[in-house]
């Protein structure tokens, strides 16, 4: 059957089976108008990921911005490429989402015209997250709500936080137009009604689309292994994993917590190469977790589904949330981050 | 504790056997009312268990098998692996064609624990087709029903001309021309 070659077809891995009839294994496509997809094939996952070794975080990070990144509950949203974005803008930006969202949060309250609910939006560059020169730079989005004292000096109190970042998005930013930005990651700590209300300014004004991330049990799986294997000097937590079992009436969690000096030794037996970590390696890990839960408790931990992970570095949920506890590893947690994302979008 | 043998036994006139290998009794259940729901011109035997090898005391009773089908939800590594572990316990001869694999529970990606590549890998070391189907959906798993008694049908010889053989036909993708 003859194929047209129009679109660029690379079959790149072939493999003959040792019985003489010809498979394929697998075949990557190029499609070479829109991406190329590193993971092409229906629920494909990568089978190696690196590691940085060092941190990566750049010198001119503010250093307080990046604590205030640190030990909050993020809420995470998957962004498409943003259509005529500007960074000179900011300020314009600011006071266009300040006034959406005062009228949204004044609907359907009787108010009287001019009065001012006290809330102020901001939108301002987070230098310093960035993986690889060509991504894209951070932008936080604060809301904060005025000071009903008379004070001068008294601060405003933030109510609601968000953040776009893109880092290592290589493959994205490649076969992305020109007037596209790719701030692929959105996190969000606040009330979920001002999400809601920022998301849908976004997607208005620059034609884009913000979906929620959720974390598949298989990627929770590599969160695991990698956050074990990392090096971590102070405030060392326990490596804890929470299952899901379905049952009626009510699902069951069960929460196995392991000793972090352990994990870390059990990473070290398995993983072979020092910055990379492959698929087999991950499952081998997992593996070694079920099967000494089973010899104790008799209970297929396989069986089940994983729902939450926790290690010192950072605590990750199925749902798409996230706590990032040291910012050594910010930089790594957030590629891994913005991989998933980009690939949700494609 | 015996082995699974395709030839060991003479075939009973006009009837044919299935076997579904899996460690979810409940979707094996389903699967086997829709299979017995359609309409054939054979007597049907549908036998279920969780693991190979099955137990040695019925061996005599148990008619030749002529389709073993594999069941692998995604969602439970466990699953994977009983399966994996239960392959080991088959004759050879099996793996000519009367061997199929299920899998279960792809629909919803986020709570997939098994990667797709796993299961390729099953499929091409043991030269068997893969199947996909979501046995809650009533449709998908009519339809899944009709397929695997096509396959039964091929398997016991019922139909002329055509043998088991040619199920590796199946496993060959269009992208390969």
């Amino acid at each position: 059957m003859d194929t047209p070659d129009s679109g660029g077809k690379t079959p790149l891995g072939r493999k003959t089976a040792e019985t003489g009839i010809n498979f394929t294994s697998s075949t990557r496509f190029s499609r070479g108008l829109t991406f190329i997809r590193t993971h092409t094939l229906f629920g494909q996952s990568p089978t190696r990921r690196i590691i940085p070794q060092t941190s990566l975080l750049q010198e001119n990070a503010d250093s307080q911005k990046i604590a205030f990144l640190l030990r909050k509950q993020w809420t995470l949203y998957s962004v498409t490429p943003m259509y005529k974005f500007s960074y000179d803008n900011l300020k314009e930006y600011s006071r266009l989402l300040s006034a959406f969202v005062a009228t949204e949060k004044q609907k359907g309250l009787a108010v009287e015209v001019g009065n001012d609910l006290g809330i102020k939006v901001t939108l301002s560059t987070f230098l310093g997250l960035k993986g690889t020169d060509q991504d894209q730079i951070a932008i936080l989005v604060q809301i904060a709500s005025r000071s009903q004292l008379p004070f001068e000096n008294a601060e405003d109190k933030v109510v609601w936080s968000g953040w776009f970042c893109c880092i290592s998005g290589d493959d994205l930013l490649e076969s992305v137009p020109e007037d596209f930005t790719c701030l692929s990651l959105f996190l969000a700590n606040g009330a979920e009604s001002y999400t809601a209300i920022v998301g849908s300014w976004f997607q208005k004004t620059f034609d884009c689309y913000f979906s929620r991330l959720t974390i598949s049990p298989l990627n929770l799986a590599w969160m695991a292994a990698m956050w074990t294997g990392c090096k971590v000097d102070s405030h060392i937590a326990a490596t804890e994993l929470v299952f899901s079992v379905p049952c009626i009436p009510q699902s069951l969690d069960i929460s196995y917590a392991i000793h972090p000096e352990d994990a870390k030794a059990l990473w070290d037996t398995v993983q072979k190469t020092p910055g990379e970590v492959t698929q087999e390696e991950v499952n081998l890990f997992m593996d070694c977790l079920y099967s000494h839960f089973h010899r104790h408790f008799k209970i297929h931990l396989s069986a089940t589904r994983l729902v939450k992970v926790s290690t010192s570095i950072a605590s990750a949920h199925c749902d798409g949330n996230i706590k990032i506890l040291h910012s050594k590893h910010l930089i790594g947690v957030l590629m891994l981050l913005t991989e998933l994302a980009i690939s949700q979008i494609q | 504790m015996s082995l699974v043998k395709p030839f060991d036994k003479l075939p009973t006139l006009n009837s044919a056997a299935i076997l579904l290998v899996g460690t979810d009794e409940s979707q094996q259940q389903q699967l086997a009312e829709a299979i017995l729901k359609e309409k054939k011109i054979f007597k049907i035997n549908i036998h279920v268990a969780t693991s190979l090898p099955l137990p040695a005391e019925r061996d005599h009773i148990r008619p030749r098998i002529d389709l073993i089908v594999f069941m692998i939800n995604m969602q439970s590594k466990h699953s994977l692996r009983n399966v994996e572990a239960s392959l080991s316990h088959m004759d050879a001869n099996f793996f000519l064609g009367k061997v199929c694999f299920l899998i279960t529970g792809v629909g919803r990606m986020n709570h997939c624990s098994v990667e797709m590549n796993a299961v390729r890998k099953l499929g091409n070391l043991y030269c068997s087709p893969v199947l996909f189907c979501e046995l809650e959906s009533e449709g998908i798993r009519v339809a899944t029903a009709q397929r695997l008694l096509r396959m039964l049908q091929i398997c016991a010889g019922h139909v002329p001309g055509v043998s088991a053989l040619f199920f590796s036909s199946l496993m060959k993708s269009s992208i390969d021309e």
